[in-house]
Order: structure tokens, then C-alpha cells, then sequence
């Protein structure tokens, strides 16, 4: 366990400064280098030919008319990649169900063998000279399909008589997973003077990253290598799935090269079924192969969000302590399982049930059900604000049902300032963490005492105003890998980093993490200018190509700073003590008695110094240099977290209702987060922002919807509503700080928060406004004017 | 895409010589190919030839001589909004253009373009309808009360050239548009025109195309104020139901947006 805190000394381009983002000029003036811009000697274009069905039996492909048509390289189906003994796409956590039994796994094919089980799953793939041409051919192709009755809802698909998906898996039933003792709650709920009961649904998201999927995959014949360009949000673990379970080369084979990656939103962390067959089909036919979604296909073919059917109830006792929490949860998985999808439900939600709450009995079950849609799986959050949103939603309606101040019932049941290290129910020990400081300061900004009179001042002008709040807590900086190894997990979630100190001092970080919009450029490069001493400027960041970087576990979970940056300042470490040995020889003095400070080496208690230039210099140009030393100042370093990180807060929504059409205005946002150390307060701002605005898109406008075929009807902008800065009011931010105990740098991780926090404070605020228990996600105007409508009629409560 | 001929006339004639002979073989008028080439993108749409008329400097015009309006066919969106004497005269109409999509589309999307359409979601079309006045093509003049035929239909042939459109200007004009929240088109749009020929009111969004709503109309005249179109119901047969609205929702909205079109006559 890290236990020291590191202090920064403050720094114009350090540790806390408000640097500008050093990768924003070149995306913004458009000179970024995205998978699509990467184009090779004698490279085809890859296209796909999807299933317009969401349940339908192939029962044969006539490909004759399309291999011939002009242009075409080759064209291939699945079972050309079955007889080439490429497998499946597999699952990379495997989840006991109540029984003990895993998870089940039906294959996923990166080409359907038999059945395309949701529309948009790949049938056939075209390639061609050019991209226009791959299409034509693909128009050509002629599939008879048995089309297949479909089931795309989560819960109705578990129903007797659902339509059959995978023999696999009986029933659609994925696992039965529970957390917590099912007598154990029963009882507490029957003996609690109040119980609070809630259905709700999460809804499905689409992800709607700026830059789509794309994937180039090249073979060289002659070193028998692959390289395959991704907009991946872990290189080296798509290396692994790929070449451990999908394609059987050689992991040293395959170079994994992620360039500028225009957002992600965890849709990029999966190894998917495009670029397994740019690689695979490079090596087929010879040449290059690229793939680039178009937003039809994106919206199609990523992993899509969420999705939850939750039914939930929440005992206290007469004064409004909570006594247990029950939770019964159907998930949908979508028709296949993505990389990442049966652990979001169950260990990155369940655990997190506790909330920033004392509730000392919660269970939690959770059924994963398999239907004919694209695949679900983590999206910014990933379970945390699904968890959230039901806490939240549950807590504000007890408060009203207890006749209770929802702030006031919060701060009652809070895990108070002296209980850390706490030990929840549901597995996790929160290390620090202040929720009443949070709490106060978001009551002091957002002017809670005045908020009755700003509700009536409302009223008059013929406005519904509401005002809703969401304490979250989120656990990040994913993840101890023996924890997660024992909760299933395939894989460690350690992040490793090279440092190479270059001959003039300048520092080249080679970090595991893979940014795709968080700016790691910068924030790193602070980081090290304050540990190392030196100019920001000297720093350089290169992450995302597995032929240059370790090792690494990528980006997700909040993890970078937390974990990624852990082991950047471990690499510090390392370059700080071999350093100490170049100096102590250069000023003849004991290594032990050599200090670094901001940049120097100096014998403690004497004037005698060295610059960190002066020792990187000495390094590789040895000539007076300690006998046993091997020269050169390049070190690696691994972190593998002790604990998640516990970043919480308390975001508070106010709103108004336009009762004659139903529109929303949010009027005010106050968002107070503990993200422990600051690095880069705009970067942290920005991210806080954006995540308020995706929150607010689930809260508001965004929802996937299939039709009882299987026909994705929101598959664009013109019907899939994303949120737009006119949505969202100046959000006014606060922090506290409380530093992480167990990494030096104090730091919790900040990008999912936003996310996490938002849904749950519109929704207590939509319903405060309205005077009603709930409703459903997204709140659009005309759902709101649908409940006014029927108070009218039943004579307006309030 | 598919392939497709570009073809750039330098003049209304030979844009129209060329879909005489055309026409029939499949080409089609590009305006600001703001609908035309994303239904193409996906391969929904397969012209042999697409004639841009965008480009044409005499389609390309807002004229106002006293309350006499011309806009020529490929005048931009922003064009439009922007007219400083129109926003005067009829500032419903400079409102609505301002509002159509974001400013990528107001500086491609034509007049033209959007009233040929006759996008049962669009904006101009209830601008047209409610303010009348005639469609001026390369062949003849059609009064608006004939020009409009239900879901993207109207009474062009197809390859007659939109050139233009004139009209009086209307006393007082509003828009009132409740925005479809993924596409901004209009859920609704309502635009109402105090004309020498009395009120009228135009609805678009309702889901089966642009139409004018007598309820509405016969309510305002009594009385051109936003209180006086409160509760009044529209032919339910207008509208239709989808994933963003009910037809219940559009039709009570037609009334919410004319009562707020009628605000912003009086500077509400
Ligand atoms: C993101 C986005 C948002 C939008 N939002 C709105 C909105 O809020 N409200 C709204 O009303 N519209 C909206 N639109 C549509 C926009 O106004 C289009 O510009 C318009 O509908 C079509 O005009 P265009 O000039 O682009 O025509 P094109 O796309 O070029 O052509 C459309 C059709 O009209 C025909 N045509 C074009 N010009 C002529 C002519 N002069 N004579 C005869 N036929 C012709 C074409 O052959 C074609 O069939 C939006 C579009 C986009 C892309």
C-alpha cells in the first residue's frame, strides 16, 4: 500500500495548475491522426453486410453475382473464417450465478455462422478496391434468411414462450447472480416501520462517440507480422483478446496501434468483430485492409448502455435510518456478450449499492437476459449509474414519504467523516471520503434556504419548479487485479509506464493508459514536471501503440490518473534512485545522503547539487560514472491499485415545467465533487461538464429503441436526440478534497462522475416539480404533459 | 452514393432544357442538397443526375418593392433570415429561416429546396401556406392553394425548376415551433399570417403534411390574440403519432404553438 501523499510544490505548469490542454490546438485545427487517416500502400476497403433482421436462420449465401462484380478483392463469410479456425469473440469475466454455475457463453462470431441474432450483426464482409465498390458488391449478395420471431426487451425475454436466442443459454437466461442474503433482507424489510418501493427503468443508451469505429489491419509476409490500427481504447488488451482467444497468432505478432481516438465512452474498450476480420483478412488476401463505421453502422453495431429493469425497496426505521435495501435487477445483454458485459451489472453495480449510506443489509439479483440487439456493455459509468440512479430515486421518494427533508434524510444515513475506512455490505471498504462537506457546500450554493420562495415565485409566473439532489458515490480507479480476479475477472487491472529519461533531460512517458479525448498529454507531463522538477515542456506523452509502450491495461473506470499515474510516479521513483547513485558518485558522497528536490540532487546538509539534466546527461554519456551502474536512465514501473478510488459528491438540479406543453428548462446546476487531488482543475472542470451533459442526455432526451422486431428505430440523429449545450444552464461547480489513502498522488479519478451523478438529481427534480413518485427515463416533454394531463382531470394535487 | 452525372447549368434555361430531356431517366434538381444528399449517402435515393441550381445567382435573391415579396428558389436559409427589410415586413418569416437546423444548413439548405420538398416536418412550407401568394417555376405561376399535395408532394412535375415565390406581405406573422428534440425539425410548427384574405394559419409536423387549420383561423379572426386559440381543438385526422409525439401531443400543440405565434405578433 502506497502510503505517502507526494506534496507538490506549486507550479506554473505542475501539479494543480490550470494548464491549457497541450493536444487541443492540433484537434482543433483539424491536424489529429485518426485510424481512418491512416492509409497504406495497396490497402482495400472492407465492407459489411449486415443482418436486416434481428432473428433469422441463414440458411444460404449465393455470393456468385458479388465476387465478380467489378472491383471486388475478396469476399468472405463466416465460414470461411471457421475453416481458418478464427474463434469467437469471447467474454473476458466470468460470473458465478447463485449457484456457483458461470455465466453462459454462447459464441459470438466475428461473421455469422448460422443465425444473425440482432439487425446489424455481420453476415459477410466484402473487399474491395474501393469503398463504393465493396458496397455495390455487398448489394449483390443474395441471403436466404428464415426470418426467426425476435425478443428485445430485457425483462420479457426470460418470460416462458420468449423466443429461443442460443441454445446455450435456456430461457435467455445469461446468469442469476446474486450479492447478500435473501433471508436476511426479507427480514429486515418486514421489520422496518417504512419500506419505499420503486420500479424503475435504466435506459438503454447508444454511446454516439464523435469519431466512429474504424480498424486498418496489415500483414507483412515476410516477417509474418500484423499490424492492426484501432480506435481502441486499450491496445494491448485487444492485442491479447485477439491473440490469445480470436485469432491464434502469436501475441508478439500483433502490433496494436491506437492513434488520436475521437471519444470512447467505454464503447471503444471492446474487442469487436470489424477489426478482428481487418486483421484476419489482411493476412488472407495480401493487402491492407481498412474499415470506417458510418453513423448508421455505429449507432447498429457498437456496444450499446445500460438497459435495466430494477425493481427496488429500501426499509428504515420510524426515524428514517435505512435498515436494508433490496434490489432485483434484469439486465439486458443484447444478443451476444461484449468484451466487458456480464461484470457491469453485477460487480460495477451491485457493490456500489451502498451508496454514501450506512444501510447495513442489502441484497442484490440480478438476471441477465439475452435478446435480438446489439450488444450492451460499459458505458461511461458502466453500472455505477445505474446503481446510482436507483439510489438516488429510492432515497428521494423515502424522503417525501417520511414527510423528511431529502437533505436532511441523506445526511441522517451518511457514513460520517470518522467511519472510514469503511466496510460496506456489499464488499467494497470506501478508504476516505467527507459527505456531509459535500452535501453543505452544494446546500450553501445552490441557496437551499431560499428554495421554498424561489418555488412559489414559480408558481406565480405559472411555472413548475423542481428541485432534486443525487449524493453519489462511485468506486474508480479499476482495479486491484486480485479482488477482480476473484470476483471473475479474466484479466489484472494494473497499469504499467515507461519513463525514459532522454541524454538532454528531456522525459519521453511511454504510459499504458490510452487516452481518447481525457488528455493525458497534459495532465501527465504535469505530473512529472512536478515530481521530476522540470519544465512541463520537456515532457512527452506517447500512449496507444503496443509496439512502443510495455504494457498496458488502457482506459476506462476513471482509471488513468489513479492507476496509469501511480505507476508513472513509480517510474519517477525508480529515475529519482538510480539518479541518487549517479550523483552521490558525481559529488563523492553516500547515496543515502543525497536528497532530490525539485529537480536537483543535492548532499543533505551541504551546498553540493546537481541538476536532473545533469544527471540524465551523465547517464548516457558515462565516462565518470559509478563501476557497477549500468548506464542509460529508462525505467518501468507497474502499479497494481490496492483499493478502487471513492470519488463522491452531491450535484443538485433545480428546474422548471411549462405545464401546457411540457418542456423542461433546467434553470440551475450545482455540482460538488471529491475527486481527492487535482491535477489539472480545467481538464477536471471539462470532464465534470461533459459528464453532466451525457447524464442529462440519459435524464432527458436519449433512449435506444428497437420495435417489437428488432428494428433499431432510433438509428440517427434525425431520431436519436443527443443533448446540446442549449440543454444545459452555466453549471457551477465546487469541490472538497479529500486525498485517496492508498496512491501518492491522492488522486480518485473525475471522468465518469458527471455521468454518474446527473440522472438521478433531474429525475428527483422532474418528479419534485411535478408531485409525483416517478417516471421512467427519458422525461420527454410529452410524458410530462401526459401526468399534467391526468391531474388535471383528477383535480390538480400539487 | 451511387454514381451520379453532376451537372452545373449556367443559367434557369439550361438547368430546365436539361431535365426536359432528363428527367425522365432519373435526374433530379439539386438544391442545397441538404435533404437530397444524406437520403443518397445512405443509398435511399439514386439520381442519374443531380443539376445544382444553388449556384444560380438569378434564383439566388429577397426582393421587397412596397408589401410585394419575391424570394428567388436557391436563396439560402440564412439569406432569408438575415434580409434586413423582410425581417421587418414579415418577421415570421425571417424567424423561421433563422431557426431551420444550425448554420451548416441555413448556408447550403435553399427555399427551393425545402417547399419542393415538402418534408411533412419542415418549416417553410407552413410559411408558404399560411402567408399565400403564388410558386413561380420555370414553366408557370402556381397559387399556393394548389401548390401543396399531402407528404412530400406537391405540384411540380419533375422537371419544373421552383424559381421562386411572391407574395403580399401579411400584416402580422408569427412562427411558433416545438422542436423535434433529435432532429429540430418541427414536432409542430405553426405559422400564423393576418392577410388582406384574413387569418390564416398553417400547420406543419401533424404528420401528414403541411394544411391550414380553420378552428384556428375562425378563432382568430374574432380576435387575433393568443387567449383567443386557448382550448380549441383541431381535426384530429391531421395528425399522426410517432416516437416523439402522439398524435394527441402534435394536435394539442398545433393550438399551444399558434397561441405563441400570435405572441410573438405582439412582440411576445
Ligand atoms: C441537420 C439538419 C437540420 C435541418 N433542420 C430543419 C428544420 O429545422 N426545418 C426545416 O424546415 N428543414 C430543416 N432541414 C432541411 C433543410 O431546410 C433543407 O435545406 C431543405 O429541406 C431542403 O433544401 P435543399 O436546398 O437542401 O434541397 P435539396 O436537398 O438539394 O433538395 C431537396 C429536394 O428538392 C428538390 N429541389 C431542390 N431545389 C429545387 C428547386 N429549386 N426546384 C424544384 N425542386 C427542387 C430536389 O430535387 C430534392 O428532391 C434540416 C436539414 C439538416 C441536414
Amino acid at each position: 500500500m502506497e502510503k505517502t501523499l507526494f506534496k507538490a510544490k506549486p507550479k506554473a505548469d505542475g501539479i494543480g495548475a490550470k494548464v491549457l490542454r497541450r493536444e487541443d490546438q492540433k484537434f482543433i485545427t483539424g491536424k489529429g491522426h485518426y485510424t481512418d487517416d491512416m492509409n497504406r500502400p495497396g490497402q482495400a476497403y472492407a465492407y459489411f453486410l449486415r443482418s436486416p433482421h434481428a432473428h433469422a436462420k441463414i440458411r444460404s449465401i449465393d455470393i456468385a453475382a458479388a465476387k465478380s462484380a467489378p472491383g471486388v478483392v475478396a469476399l468472405f463469410v463466416g465460414k470461411n473464417m471457421e475453416s481458418d479456425k478464427v474463434g469467437s469473440l469471447p467474454c473476458g469475466w466470468t460470473v458465478k450465478d447463485r449457484h456457483g454455475q458461470p455465466h453462459k457463453a454462447p459464441p459470438h462470431y466475428p461473421l455469422a455462422r448460422d443465425t444473425a441474432k440482432y439487425v446489424g450483426d455481420q453476415v459477410a464482409v466484402v473487399i474491395a478496391e474501393t469503398l463504393e465498390q465493396a458496397q455495390d458488391a455487398a448489394e449483390l449478395i443474395q441471403v436466404d434468411y428464415q426470418v426467426l420471431p425476435a425478443s428485445v426487451k430485457c425483462d420479457a425475454t426470460l418470460k416462458p414462450g420468449a423466443p429461443q436466442i442460443h441454445a446455450e443459454a435456456p430461457g435467455n437466461l445469461c446468469y442469476d447472480w446474486e450479492l447478500g442474503s435473501q433471508s436476511d433482507i426479507d427480514a429486515a424489510l418486514k421489520s422496518a416501520a417504512h419500506v419505499t418501493k420503486l420500479t424503475l427503468v435504466n435506459n438503454r443508451l447508444i454511446p454516439n462517440a464523435m469519431e466512429p469505429r474504424a480498424a486498418l489491419g496489415e500483414y507483412d509476409a515476410g516477417t509474418g507480422n500484423y499490424t492492426l490500427w484501432s480506435t481502441t481504447q486499450n491496445p494491448h488488451l485487444l492485442r491479447l483478446i485477439l491473440c490469445a482467444f480470436v485469432l491464434g497468432i502469436s501475441e508478439a505478432k500483433l502490433r496494436v496501434i491506437a492513434p488520436d481516438v475521437g471519444g470512447g465512452f467505454g464503447s471503444k474498450i471492446f474487442a469487436y468483430a470489424e477489426e478482428t476480420v481487418c486483421a484476419w483478412a489482411s493476412m488472407k488476401i495480401g493487402r491492407p485492409v481498412k474499415w470506417t463505421a458510418d453513423r448508421s453502422q455505429s449507432f447498429q453495431s457498437d456496444a450499446h448502455g445500460r438497459d435495466h429493469v430494477t425493481v427496488a425497496q429500501l426499509g428504515m426505521d420510524k426515524d428514517g435510518k435505512f435498515v436494508g435495501l433490496k434490489v432485483e435487477t434484469i439486465a439486458n445483454m443484447g444478443a451476444y456478450l461484449s468484451s466487458f458485459s456480464t461484470c457491469v451489472p453485477t460487480y460495477l453495480y451491485a457493490t456500489l449499492l451502498a451508496g454514501q449510506y450506512t444501510t447495513p443489509i442489502i441484497y442484490a439479483n440480478v438476471k441477465a437476459s439475452f435478446t435480438n440487439t446489439s450488444p450492451v456493455d460499459a458505458y461511461r459509468g458502466a453500472g455505477r449509474p445505474e446503481a446510482t440512479y436507483l439510489i438516488e430515486r429510492l432515497v428521494e421518494n423515502a424522503a417525501r414519504e417520511m414527510k423528511m427533508d431529502p437533505a436532511v434524510l441523506r445526511a441522517k444515513n451518511f457514513i460520517k467523516k470518522t467511519q472510514f475506512p469503511y466496510q460496506t455490505p456489499v464488499a467494497l471498504v470506501y478508504d476516505i471520503g467527507d459527505y456531509d462537506a459535500s452535501l453543505n457546500m452544494a446546500l450553501d450554493m445552490i441557496d437551499y434556504k431560499n428554495w421554498p420562495k424561489r418555488k412559489e415565485a414559480a408558481k406565480k409566473s405559472g411555472k413548475l419548479r423542481g428541485l432534486g439532489f443525487s449524493t453519489y458515490i462511485e468506486a474508480c480507479g479499476i482495479a486491484p487485479s486480485a479482488v477482480v480476479g476473484s470476483l471473475g475477472a479474466g484479466v489484472g487491472l494494473w497499469e504499467s509506464a515507461q519513463l525514459r529519461v532522454n541524454a538532454t533531460g528531456t522525459v519521453t512517458i511511454l504510459s499504458g493508459s490510452s487516452s481518447h479525448g481525457q488528455g493525458h498529454a497534459t495532465t501527465f507531463a504535469q505530473v512529472v514536471s512536478s515530481k521530476l522538477g522540470i519544465p512541463a515542456d520537456k515532457v512527452e506523452v506517447v500512449e496507444g501503440d503496443t509496439g512502443m509502450i510495455p504494457m498496458g491495461m488502457g482506459t476506462y473506470g476513471s482509471r488513468s490518473l489513479a492507476v496509469g499515474g501511480t505507476a508513472i510516479m513509480r517510474a519517477c521513483d525508480k529515475i529519482i534512485a538510480k539518479g541518487k547513485l549517479i550523483a552521490a558518485h558525481l559529488l563523492e558522497a553516500k547515496p543515502e545522503e543525497v536528497d532530490f528536490d525539485d529537480g536537483e540532487f543535492i548532499v543533505r546538509g551541504t551546498n553540493k547539487k546537481r541538476s536532473f539534466g545533469e544527471i540524465a546527461f551523465t547517464a548516457y554519456v558515462p565516462h565518470n560514472y559509478p563501476p557497477d551502474l549500468e548506464p542509460g536512465l529508462d525505467e518501468t514501473a507497474f502499479y497494481d491499485p490496492a483499493n478502487f478510488t471513492y470519488p463522491a459528491g452531491c450535484h443538485v438540479c433545480e428546474l422548471e415545467i411549462t405545464p401546457e406543453t411540457g418542456e423542461v428548462k433546467i434553470v440551475d446546476w450545482v455540482a460538488v465533487d471529491d475527486f481527492g487531488t487535482i491535477i489539472n482543475p480545467m481538464i477536471v472542470e471539462g470532464q465534470v461538464h461533459g459528464g453532466i451533459a451525457q447524464g442529462v442526455g440519459q435524464a432527458l432526451l436519449e433512449h435506444g429503441v428497437y420495435d417489437a422486431d428488432g428494428q433499431l428505430q432510433t438509428g440517427s440523429y434525425m431520431d436519436y436526440a443527443m443533448p446540446r449545450a442549449d440543454l444545459l444552464p452555466n453549471m457551477r461547480l465546487g469541490f472538497t478534497v479529500t486525498p485517496c489513502t492508498h496512491n501518492p498522488l491522492g488522486a480518485k479519478g473525475c471522468g465518469e462522475a458527471g455521468a454518474i451523478a446527473s440522472p438521478p438529481a433531474v429525475m428527483n427534480a422532474i418528479t419534485d416539480a411535478l408531485g409525483i413518485s416517478h417516471m421512467d427515463m427519458p422525461a420527454t416533454p410529452e410524458k410530462i404533459w401526459q401526468v399534467l394531463q391526468g391531474t388535471t382531470s383528477q383535480g390538480k394535487s400539487g | 452514393m451511387y454514381r451520379f452525372d453532376y451537372v452545373r447549368p449556367k443559367s434557369v434555361d439550361e438547368a430546365g432544357k436539361f431535365l426536359a430531356a432528363q428527367a425522365k431517366n432519373g435526374a433530379k434538381i439539386l438544391g442545397g442538397g441538404q435533404s437530397l444528399l444524406p437520403t443518397m449517402k445512405q443509398r435511399l435515393a439514386q439520381p442519374s443526375a443531380l443539376v445544382a441550381v444553388a449556384g444560380l445567382a438569378d434564383l439566388n435573391y429577397v426582393r421587397v418593392a412596397g408589401n410585394k415579396v419575391t424570394i428567388g428558389g436557391a436563396t439560402l436559409h440564412d439569406t432569408v433570415a438575415r434580409d434586413a427589410q423582410l425581417q421587418k415586413l414579415v418577421p415570421g418569416l425571417t424567424h423561421l429561416a433563422a431557426h431551420i437546423g444550425d448554420p451548416a444548413v441555413r448556408n447550403r439548405g435553399t427555399f427551393g429546396g425545402s417547399v419542393a420538398n415538402n418534408d411533412p416536418a419542415a418549416c417553410y412550407p407552413s410559411a408558404v401556406l399560411a402567408i399565400g401568394g403564388e410558386i413561380i417555376t420555370n414553366k408557370r405561376r402556381i397559387a399556393v392553394d394548389q401548390f401543396f399535395k399531402g407528404l412530400f408532394a406537391t405540384a411540380l412535375a419533375e422537371d419544373e425548376i421552383l424559381t421562386g415565390w411572391e407574395f403580399t406581405a401579411p400584416k402580422k406573422s408569427g412562427y411558433g415551433k416545438f422542436l423535434q428534440p433529435a432532429s429540430r425539425f418541427a414536432i409542430i410548427g405553426a405559422f400564423v399570417a393576418q392577410t388582406d384574405a384574413g387569418v390564416r394559419v398553417a400547420i406543419t409536423g401533424g404528420g401528414n403534411g403541411v394544411f391550414r387549420a380553420k378552428p384556428l383561423e375562425d378563432a382568430l379572426a374574432k380576435s387575433f390574440s393568443a387567449a383567443a386559440v386557448e382550448g380549441v381543438k383541431v381535426d384530429m385526422s391531421h395528425f399522426n403519432g410517432d416516437l416523439h409525439a402522439s398524435a394527441e401531443y402534435r394536435a394539442h400543440l398545433a393550438t399551444v404553438m399558434t397561441g405563441r405565434a400570435v405572441a410573438s405578433c405582439h412582440g411576445g
